[in-house]
Formats: C-alpha cells, sequence, structure tokens
C-alpha cells in the first residue's frame, strides 16, 4: 500500500516504513539510543531526500525515546539531575547545529560532512567499546557484574571545577564536562538528526563513569528534549520536517522499543555495549565505503540552498 | 542544410520535385508566417491534483489545424512536436571528484531557470522535423532545452553572502573550469558561443532528471485522428512537481516552423497532503511543536498498550 507523503514529495510503501520504525525502535529500547543514526541513513537508501530524512529522524526518535524514558523512569533508572545539565548545553548545542546544517547545505558540503562525522563518531566509539567491552566479558566470566565502574579510580574530568553531587548515578563531578557534552550532542542531533545516544551513552559511560543501567534511561530523557528543540527548529528553518512519514515511522517505533526494552533486561552490561558497539562499527564502515567507492552518478543537483530539487 | 540533405533520404522518388521546392522555402524564407494554417489545443484537464494515491499520470493533448494545405498534410509534410514544460526554478549541479581518496563535491554550476520537469511527444524524430539551430532557438528537445546557465564556480559553491572571506579561501579550481581553460587555450571558441554543447553539468542534469522519468520525450505520440484533429500523449511522472506547468504545440511545414500554441497546466496537491504542506509552509514553528507533541503522545500511547512491566 503506497502513500504520498507530502514534504518528501514521493510515493512510498506504507508497511515497509512502518516495519523500518518497528526494527529501529528494537534496537532504541534495547540499548537506550534513539535510533537516529540508524533510521536517518536508512530513509536515505529508501529514496528520501537527505535533509528531509534527518529532520524527520529527528521527530521520529523522540517518540521512541520518549516511550523507552517512560519505562526506565518507572524502573528509576532515570538520573533527571544529570539529564538537565546535559540538556542545557544540548539545547545550545542543537541551535548551532542547525544553523550549521543551513550553512553546509547551501555548500553543497552537507552529505560530506555528515558521512565524515558519522564514520568518524562511529567508527572511533564502536572500536573503543568493542575492546573494552569483550576484555570486560573475558575477566568477568568468573566474577563481577559486568560494570565500567571501578572504585577508586579517578581520570582528569574528575579534577575539574564546579562539582556538582548527582546521587541516582552515586556522582560527583564538575558539570563543565557533562555541559560540553551536551553541546556537542545537540550539534550532532542538529546535523544529523539523531538524538546523540550513540555519544552520550559511551561519554557517560567511561568518561563519567555512570553505571550502565543509569546511563540509558538518563540518555533517552535527554534525546526527547535535543531531538524535540532540533524537530521545532527544523521545521522552522528548513522546512524538511514530514509528519506522515514520522508518524509511520513511530507507530513501528513505540511496538519495537517495548520489545527491545524487555529484551534488554535480560542481557548484562557488557554484553549490551558489545553489541552496541558492533552495531554501530557496522553503520560507521557502511558509510565510509561509500565515501571512498566510485560513485555510479558522480553529478547531483540541488536547489541553491542545498535542498534536493 | 544538413538537415535538408537528411530528410531528403526519406523521401520516394515521386516527392522529389516537391522537396526541392519545400528546400527552397526553407533556405529562402524567413520565419515570417506566410502560411495561413490555424492552430489551437486544448487539455483534456487543466488542473492535476496530486493525492496520496498518486503514482503519475498520462495527459492527453488535443489539437485542432484548420486551413491546412491538403496536399502538404496528404504527404504528411506537417509536423506537431507538444511539450509541457514544469515550473522552472534555480538548481546547482554539483560534480564530485576523488580527493584523498574520497568522493568530494568539487566544482558546481548553477542554472538559472531550469524546468522541474519536461515531456515532449512529437509526430517524428526532432532530427528530421527541425535543423537544430531551429530546435535551439526554440529551446526544443531535452538535448536542446534551455537552462539558462549562470555561474561556475570552484569548490564551497558561490561564497555564502555573510562570510565571503572564509568561502573564498577554499575556492579550488573546479574540473569544468580547467577544461573551460584548456578550450581556450587550445584557441576554441570563446566560452558562451557553444557552451551548451560542451556543458557537462548541463548533460548531467538532462541525464539524471531522464533516468527519473521527470524529462522525457517519445517520437510517435502525436497521431492525426482526422485531417484535421490530432492528440498527442504525454507522460507525467509520480514525482511530478507542483505549480503551473506551460502546454505548447509546435507546429512545423516541411521544417518551417509556422506558429505555437499554449495551455497552461495547474499541478497541485490536493487534500490532507496540500493542507499539511500548507502547514509547514506558513506555519514552519508551530507545525515543529505539532510534529513533537504527536511523537510524545504516540510515544505515551504505546506504552500504555503495551505496558509489560
Amino acid at each position: 500500500m503506497n502513500l504520498y507523503l507530502p514534504i518528501a514529495e514521493i510515493s512510498l510503501n506504507v508497511f515497509v516504513l512502518v516495519g523500518m520504525g518497528a526494527a529501529v525502535g528494537f534496537i532504541s529500547g534495547l540499548f537506550g539510543v534513539g535510533g537516529g543514526f540508524l533510521i536517518t541513513p536508512l530513509l536515505i537508501f529508501y529514496n528520501i531526500p537527505p535533509a528531509v530524512a534527518v529532520a524527520t529522524g529527528a521527530n521520529q526518535v523522540i517518540a521512541a525515546s520518549f516511550s523507552g524514558a517512560l519505562a526506565h523512569y518507572r524502573r528509576g533508572t532515570v538520573d533527571l539531575r544529570l539529564g538537565t545539565v546535559l540538556l542545557i548545553g544540548g539545547l545550545f548545542g542543537s541551535l548551532a547545529g542547525v544553523l550549521l546544517f543551513t550553512l553546509l547545505r547551501r555548500l553543497g558540503q552537507l552529505d560530506l560532512v555528515v558521512s565524515l562525522l558519522y564514520v568518524v563518531f562511529l567508527g572511533g566509539i564502536g572500536g573503543l567499546m568493542l575492546v573494552e567491552s569483550v576484555q570486560s566479558i573475558l575477566k568477568s566470566r568468573s566474577q563481577g557484574s559486568g560494570e565500567v565502574r571501578r572504585p577508586g579510580q579517578h581520570s582528569w574530568v574528575h579534577g575539574l571545577p564546579l562539582k556538582m553531587r548527582f546521587h541516582r548515578s552515586k556522582l560527583y563531578v564538575s558539570i563543565i564536562p557533562v555541559l560540553l557534552l551536551g553541546f556537542l550532542i545537540g550539534i550532532l542531533a542538529g546535523i544529523m538528526g539523531v538524538g546523540g545516544g550513540f555519544i552520550a551513552v559511551p561519554a557517560m559511560i567511561y568518561l563519567l563513569r555512570v553505571p550502565t543501567s543509569v546511563v540509558i534511561g538518563t540518555s533517552l530523557f535527554q534525546i526527547i528534549f535535543t531531538a524535540a528543540a532540533t524537530t521545532i527548529l527544523q521545521a522552522a528553518t528548513n522546512r524538511t520536517v514530514d509528519v506522515v512519514l514520522a508518524f509511520l515511522l513511530m507507530l513501528g517505533g513505540v511496538i519495537g522499543a517495548q520489545f527491545g526494552t524487555q529484551a534488554g533486561r535480560k542481557l548484562r552490561g557488557d554484553q549490551l555495549r558489545a553489541l552496541l558497539a558492533l552495531l554501530v562499527l557496522a553503520v560507521g564502515l557502511r558509510l565510509g565505503y561509500e565515501l571512498v567507492v566510485t560513485p555510479v552518478e558522480r553529478f547531483t543537483i540541488t536547489l541553491p540552498t542545498g535542498e534536493i530539487g | 542544410m544538413r538537415g535538408g540533405r537528411r530528410r531528403n533520404r526519406s523521401f520516394t522518388l515521386k516527392g522529389l520535385a516537391i522537396a526541392a521546392g519545400c528546400l527552397a522555402l526553407t533556405v529562402s524564407g524567413s520565419f515570417a508566417q506566410e502560411g495561413i494554417e490555424t492552430f489551437e489545443i486544448g487539455l483534456s484537464t487543466n488542473t492535476i491534483s496530486i493525492s496520496s494515491d498518486f503514482t503519475g499520470a498520462r495527459l492527453v493533448v488535443f489539437g485542432a489545424l484548420d486551413n491546412a494545405d491538403a496536399k502538404l498534410l496528404r504527404q504528411q509534410r506537417y509536423d506537431i512536436v507538444v511539450v509541457l514544460v514544469g515550473p522552472r526554478s534555480p538548481a546547482v549541479v554539483r560534480e564530485k571528484e576523488r580527493t584523498f581518496g574520497l568522493w568530494i563535491n568539487r566544482g558546481s554550476e548553477t542554472f538559472d531557470a531550469v524546468p522541474g520537469s519536461y515531456a515532449l511527444a512529437a509526430t517524428r524524430p526532432l532530427a528530421d522535423i527541425a535543423r537544430q539551430e531551429l530546435r535551439q532557438r526554440l529551446s526544443l528537445g531535452i538535448a536542446d532545452l534551455r537552462l539558462d546557465s549562470a555561474t561556475t564556480t570552484g569548490a564551497f559553491g558561490q561564497p555564502a553572502p555573510e562570510k565571503p572571506e572564509e568561502a573564498k579561501g577554499q575556492v579550488n579550481v573546479s574540473l569544468a573550469e580547467r577544461r573551460a581553460k584548456a578550450a581556450q587555450d587550445a584557441g576554441a571558441s570563446p566560452p558562451g558561443a557553444d557552451i551548451v554543447t560542451v556543458d557537462d553539468y548541463a548533460e548531467a542534469l538532462k541525464r539524471i532528471r531522464q533516468a527519473k522519468g521527470l524529462y522525457n520525450q517519445s517520437v510517435g505520440a502525436v497521431q492525426f485522428v482526422s485531417p484535421t484533429l490530432f492528440r498527442a500523449d504525454l507522460y507525467l511522472p509520480a514525482d511530478l512537481p507542483t505549480g503551473t506547468h506551460m502546454a505548447r504545440a509546435y507546429l512545423f511545414r516541411s521544417g518551417v516552423f509556422i506558429r505555437e500554441s499554449s495551455e497552461p497546466l495547474y499541478v497541485r496537491k490536493s487534500g490532507f497532503e496540500s493542507y499539511i504542506d500548507d502547514m509547514a509552509t506558513r506555519y514552519g514553528a508551530l507545525y515543529g511543536v505539532a510534529a513533537v507533541l504527536l511523537a510524545i503522545f504516540t510515544g505515551w500511547f504505546g506504552r500504555l498498550v503495551f505496558k509489560r512491566d
């Protein structure tokens, strides 16, 4: 059953779109990532203009993360205080990201920057996480809970001023790295149409040393707002949010997310991290391959603003 | 003269004398309309509504040719070309080049007024109907379609108005510029004279739009249903651009352009789609807020329905 999408201006199969949403929703619930880094490339592969895919991806991420965050909130695995500090940085980052998006698109370099960002971040984070989690799995075969947290061990992050206590996360750290992390996530949200979960989750685990269980709920909480800000800014400046498309994706997404959250509880922290690392690496490699392989068509047509014409 | 010779090839011996006469007419004749033929067209519909199930359409253009020379008509010396030209808008064509192993957008060319779509139907191959310079003058056929080329720039497009110095610092000579320079060095004709025939960017634009079905032409799709009535079948693709299209019919007599007749066609989105599109255009920020609320509601509703913990 095909449906004409009013903003994407293309007629696509409804069931494929809902299915896509469900698959990404499952992963989103499982790992506590919004799934934006998967949905945006998927939409582009399905012929949706990249600009619409980015903005609509941000919109769909809200539903999945809201659903997931609610589940985590009930279980008491959301650190609202940490999430709020991240968010403050995130809102400023989101604004900067959307402005950067508009500028890059006009220069014709948006696709390149987006792909490079994906490759660098996904490749780097995926690689580091994979190495760490595999080590952790091997080490904890006999003992341990699979947590990164090692009491008494401090990194340079813990030496910064303006410290704040986060009870839920059992943390006492400076808010500077938290704000910076939020800002970075916001920029990525604006340019890549992602909630930034795939950056936030590992950064909270490895840099701030937040327990894995709290990280996922907090990340989802933070993503809701960053993605919401991105959606509104994209709609206001670039007119690229397709509500019909977003709704179909959400429909699949919320269903998938419930099952994902359930499945996530059955896995241990280090196993979860290893799986996420593999997924992140796979998407990164796929995008990197596309930059290197000789394109079938070397020319592209856009409007002067960079929109696909 | 080349066109004349090519026409002769298809002539029977009996028609040779008349052909010679026609040829003389072509050569000596100005484009003054000495013919008394009257020529009118009508469309099967003057509005096309794009609804959610739009998958492309056929447009039938009817036309009447009166006071035609019966003898010439019998010998099929009249040719008709019908085109439907979509709304014109500016377009930027970019070319990727391999740079440090990566495929990056480098050169670009901006076209002022490119038709969003172009469908053509003709009685015979265009090369048999009119000489190339005439086709070029009338902007007839995909190969000779005028795109109104404006500027050729290096990488990073035209400098963004707010930060010209930054953009200028990164301009690289594009492939097209190098080619143009090489052509000049070789003593070729100055740019502008026959730029249309050597422009890779224009060729690419036409090639891409042809592959998408946005530009199409079919020979033999104009047929006489009676000595004075003809019909043309035009193919309209699923992603037909909205706006005012112009249907134009050109009448040729033995290679001479006689007159044209035109009729507008309005293409607009209908129903729910047009409402959404309208909202997104006029109230961008509000639309964004609505999209966010929809996402939150969907996420919350998903939790209610799938309460699994």
